[in-house]
């Protein structure tokens, strides 16, 4: 996804009748409180002439898990770096429990009770495990140390390790070290760099589990960022999609896959196809055929005869047939991608259109030739007014 | 080090330039400092005047030196790469025997300085050497003169190519030889392959080296000076000692300039460097009945760059007690004043390589580059010009340190500087950033997590680069010669004095104790170098 997704979405909300995910009004996950422990206002960041973070407002509730997500380069490593102190904002304002961190005033990253678990993890090659641990815990009695140590890596379940150096330490051990070692000095505020990147798929899956698990026993509010739409999806109790240095989305997971409010979100979470439409009465006509106008989501009165698009994934979308016989809608196939279990069909649609659908890899479809397509979606359909569409919309297909 | 970052965010300047205060005013009083006497030596070639500088510098007698230099320059380094190369070839690619011990031995000569190297030659193979004396009996009364191009070109070959050799084998050790195997697939015979695929991948690599030994023949002054053959660092040693001032600032700003053309032409070579290291390395050349022969040419420079100096050393030991002169008998306290004051050098230059090495190795911007790169200035400015320049400028301006420790120890730091600043650079970039500010997360300031991360991690290179200073410094003659308080005897003066009144055998003992010191500053190199003799 390139920076040239950015669209003119200033914001979706205002014509829609239903903001189903504006982040206030949502039922509040278990753990997470009403009070506010972070507040990003109007926060901008740039280096030299290149902005990377640009008029980022955010708030983060006591206890809750907020995933920032996006493509790399968006600025949302930027963003974790700012509220840490590592960096200054050049615009705008940090707020940590109410008090200002980074605006008028600058808190140094030693003073914010902010802790980091770094993307490599930046366990301390010098020091052991135990050590490691330690390092946040100074100006403390020795016993209470070692009995806060000991808790720490009971709960993060390496309680036979805590003399091994970083380099005896398997990735997910390390992962873990650096989770415990941000934890001890119980922050106010954990923040959390593309985590797992580091680790092998398999671990990966685990460790989210894992960490999501730990971080709702400790209470503590977390901050993650990733570009991995999966694993932003799967711990947070909330994600905030990012493009070029703002954000596009914020709301639960599932209200931001299935009701995203631009296009750039509909594309980066999974496989988007844009089907154009024209709304006539009960009723959107499309090159799939037509749509009842109950089945798409919160379309206002005043788009009646006008063109929008429709968002269809690949699993609403099925062949029928291998000829056009009888169907709505016909096309051919360009390409077919195998993913495992399935088949990605990418389909020109005789109108000229392209759209993709998914099929089990056990049905036999051509990887060329003519087929007849159908919409079958059973919930509704996210839309877009049609004057958005970029000129180039090709890369909205993928 | 903390209060940069206790300033309001009002100031933001642009971020990315905002050095670290303290630190930047050390790195840039460190710089100023090193540029001072190569400053001075410029200011007073400039007051010689425009008509006498001309005169003087188109003298027959000047270009005579300058073209005896670029001679001496030009064949000891391809000599040095003509044979560099094939023993680095040698080591790594093929079935030399014993392989392993070839390795450390043709890189042995490192350890010899080459003023102790020239002194040995000079008395086993000039005039009334041991060598005729040897032959006296089968009636040879002449051997072929020592003295002059020749002698110098061979001592300098026999103690630089192991830069040569070094850089070439590091470089043919990381190629990745499917890149020969690829090559060998596209119908290249083993020399083809050889050319287009073997040599310009090394070509970077040797190019280096023969920087470095060129250098090091460019700013040598104990070889030519016992070869009697007159290059620019002889005949400004000369010229000062006659009292021909303006002369030798001249010269010395006429090698300097040689020094950094050298500089800018390796800069344009390596520039184009296109090669790429790791991958897999395997699959040794056969060498066949030739492999005898190959074991032959290892031995035979590795014999004459070894053995000649140590026996000849060894039979001075048995002579020495015969030497009558007692002002020149050797005493231990050459060892401990050349202890002292090369270790007092080491010290200073790590604290002052210490701002300037971090800066460089953590931010970027035209300050921290020119930082470093004044820092190298060491390395473009020989001994002997350093040593004048900071006769004129001490005895002038500096009286109070003139003729002490203090002004020697201060030229050791300058020439030796660049050894510190690169070691402690590398140890500081492989320091994870990530690592210190992890600190800060963790309650700690600036100041706390250098203390307590950054610095425990580039100790290692820390005492690696004082090191090297240490024992570099122990060896360096020609500032030493000019700048030693009068009284004061190191290992090296000593040695030179034994040189200059001809009582050789008074420098065994302290040219033994150099070797043996310098033997450790190979172990150190090798160490840190991460030296894979397999």
């Amino acid at each position: 996804m390139s920076n040239s997704t950015q669209t003119p979405v200033e914001s979706n909300a205002k014509y829609r009748t239903d903001t189903a995910s504006d982040g206030q009004t949502e039922p509040l996950t278990a753990g997470v409180g009403e009070d506010v422990v972070l507040e990003l206002d109007d926060l901008q960041k740039s280096y030299g002439s290149e902005p990377v973070v640009e008029g980022l407002s955010l708030s983060v509730r006591e206890g809750e898990i907020l995933t920032l997500l996006g493509p790399s380069g968006c600025g949302k490593t930027t963003t974790l770096r700012l509220i840490a102190g590592l960096e200054r904002p050049n615009g705008g304002a940090v707020r940590l429990n109410g008090r200002s961190v980074s605006g008028s005033t600058f808190v140094p990253p030693e003073e914010r009770g902010v802790g980091v678990v770094f993307q490599e993890f930046a366990l301390f090659p010098h020091l052991t495990a135990r050590e490691n641990i330690a390092f946040g815990l100074k100006d403390r009695p020795k016993d209470e140390v070692d009995q806060r140590v000991d808790e720490l890596l009971e709960l993060v379940d390496l309680a036979g390790q805590g003399d091994s150096y970083p380099d005896q330490l398997s990735g997910g051990q390390q992962q873990r070290v650096a989770l415990a070692r941000s934890l001890a000095p119980e922050p106010e505020i954990l923040l959390l760099d593309e985590p797992f990147s580091n680790l092998d798929v398999d671990l990966r899956v685990e460790m989210r589990e894992e960490v999501r698990q730990i971080i709702k026993e400790t209470g503590v509010t977390a901050i993650s960022v990733t570009h991995d739409q999966e694993e932003a999806l799967s711990i947070s109790d909330r994600v905030a999609v990012m493009n070029d240095g703002e954000i596009e989305q914020v709301g639960d997971p599932e209200g931001v896959f299935q009701h995203p409010e631009s296009r750039f979100v509909a594309a980066f979470l999974g496989y988007a196809s844009f089907i154009p439409g024209y709304v006539s009465g009960n009723v959107v006509e499309t090159d799939l055929g037509t749509v009842p106008r109950d089945q798409i989501h919160g379309l206002a009165p005043e788009y009646d005869r006008t063109r929008v698009d429709l968002l269809v994934r690949p699993d609403d979308v099925s062949v029928r047939r291998l000829d056009c016989e009888g169907v709505e809608a016909c096309g051919n196939v360009v390409t077919r991608r195998y993913l495992g279990p399935t088949f990605l069909y990418e389909v020109e649609l005789d109108t000229g259109e392209s759209v993709q659908c998914m099929h089990n890899h056990d049905e036999n479809i051509p990887g060329s030739g003519p087929v007849g397509l159908e919409l079958d979606a059973d919930h509704e359909l996210a839309w877009f007014p049609r004057e958005q569409r970029p000129e180039d919309d090709a890369r909205y297909s993928d | 080090m903390a209060t940069e970052h206790r300033t309001s965010a009002d100031d933001d300047a642009d971020e990315e330039t905002q050095l670290p205060l303290g630190i930047s005013i050390a790195a840039a009083a460190v710089s100023a400092a090193v540029l001072l006497p190569i400053l001075w030596l410029v200011k007073t070639g400039l007051d010689v005047g425009f008509s006498e500088a001309i005169a003087l510098l188109t003298r027959p007698t000047t270009l005579e030196v300058f073209v005896n230099t670029a001679v001496l320059v030009t064949l000891t380094t391809a000599a040095c790469v003509l044979i560099g190369v094939p023993l680095a070839y040698l080591t790594v690619r093929t079935n030399l025997p014993f392989r392993r011990f070839w390795t450390i031995v043709v890189s042995l000569p490192l350890v010899i300085p080459s003023y102790v190297g020239a002194f040995a030659f000079v008395s086993a193979f000039g005039p009334q050497g041991s060598f005729q004396r040897l032959l006296a009996p089968l009636g040879v009364e002449k051997i072929p003169e020592i003295y002059g191009l020749e002698g110098s070109i061979l001592i300098l070959t026999l103690y630089t190519y192991p830069y040569v050799y070094i850089t070439a084998r590091a470089s043919l050790k990381s190629m990745d030889t499917t890149l020969i195997d690829a090559a060998r697939t596209l119908e290249h015979d083993r020399w083809e392959t050889f050319k287009r695929v073997t040599l310009p991948q090394i070509r970077p690599a040797v190019a280096a080296g023969a920087l470095l030994s060129g250098l090091y023949v460019l700013a040598d002054f104990g070889t030519p000076s016992i070869m009697r053959y007159d290059v620019f660092t002889r005949v400004i040693f000369v010229e000062f000692g006659t009292f021909g001032r303006d002369t030798a600032t001249l010269l010395s700003l006429q090698l300097v300039a040689v020094t950094l053309f050298i500089l800018w032409l390796e800069a344009r070579v390596r520039g184009e460097e296109r090669t790429t290291a790791g991958g897999r390395s395997r699959g040794v050349v056969s060498l066949g009945k030739w492999r005898y022969l190959a074991m032959g040419f290892a031995a035979l420079v590795a014999g004459l760059a070894l053995v000649v100096p140590v026996v000849i050393l060894l039979s001075w030991l048995g002579t020495a007690s015969t030497a009558v002169n007692q002002s020149l008998a050797f005493q231990w306290s050459y060892v401990t004043n050349s202890v002292v004051v090369a270790a007092a050098a080491a010290a200073v230059a790590v604290v002052a390589g210490l701002p300037v090495a971090y800066l460089s190795a953590r931010y970027d911007g035209l300050l921290p580059t020119a930082f470093e790169r004044v820092s190298y200035i060491g390395y473009a400015v020989p001994g002997v010009v350093l040593g004048l320049a900071l006769v004129f400028f001490g005895s002038q301006y500096a009286t109070p340190i003139y003729q002490t420790l203090y002004l020697l120890v201060f030229a050791y730091v300058i020439r030796f500087l660049p050894q510190s600043v690169g070691s402690l650079r590398a140890s500081f970039l492989s320091v994870d950033p990530a690592l210190p500010e992890a600190a800060r997360t963790l309650g700690r300031t600036s100041v706390g997590a250098f203390r307590y991360v950054t610095l425990p991690l580039v100790a290692p290179g820390l005492f690696g680069g004082a090191a090297l200073v240490f024992l570099t410094t122990m060896k360096e003659l020609p500032a030493t010669l000019l700048l030693r308080p009068s009284g004061f005897t190191t290992l090296v003066t000593h040695i030179w004095t034994a040189y200059e009144s001809g009582y050789f055998g008074q420098a065994a003992v302290p040219a033994l104790v150099l070797l043996f010191v310098s033997g450790l500053s190979m172990l150190v190199i090798l160490r840190q170098e991460g030296y894979d003799v397999k």
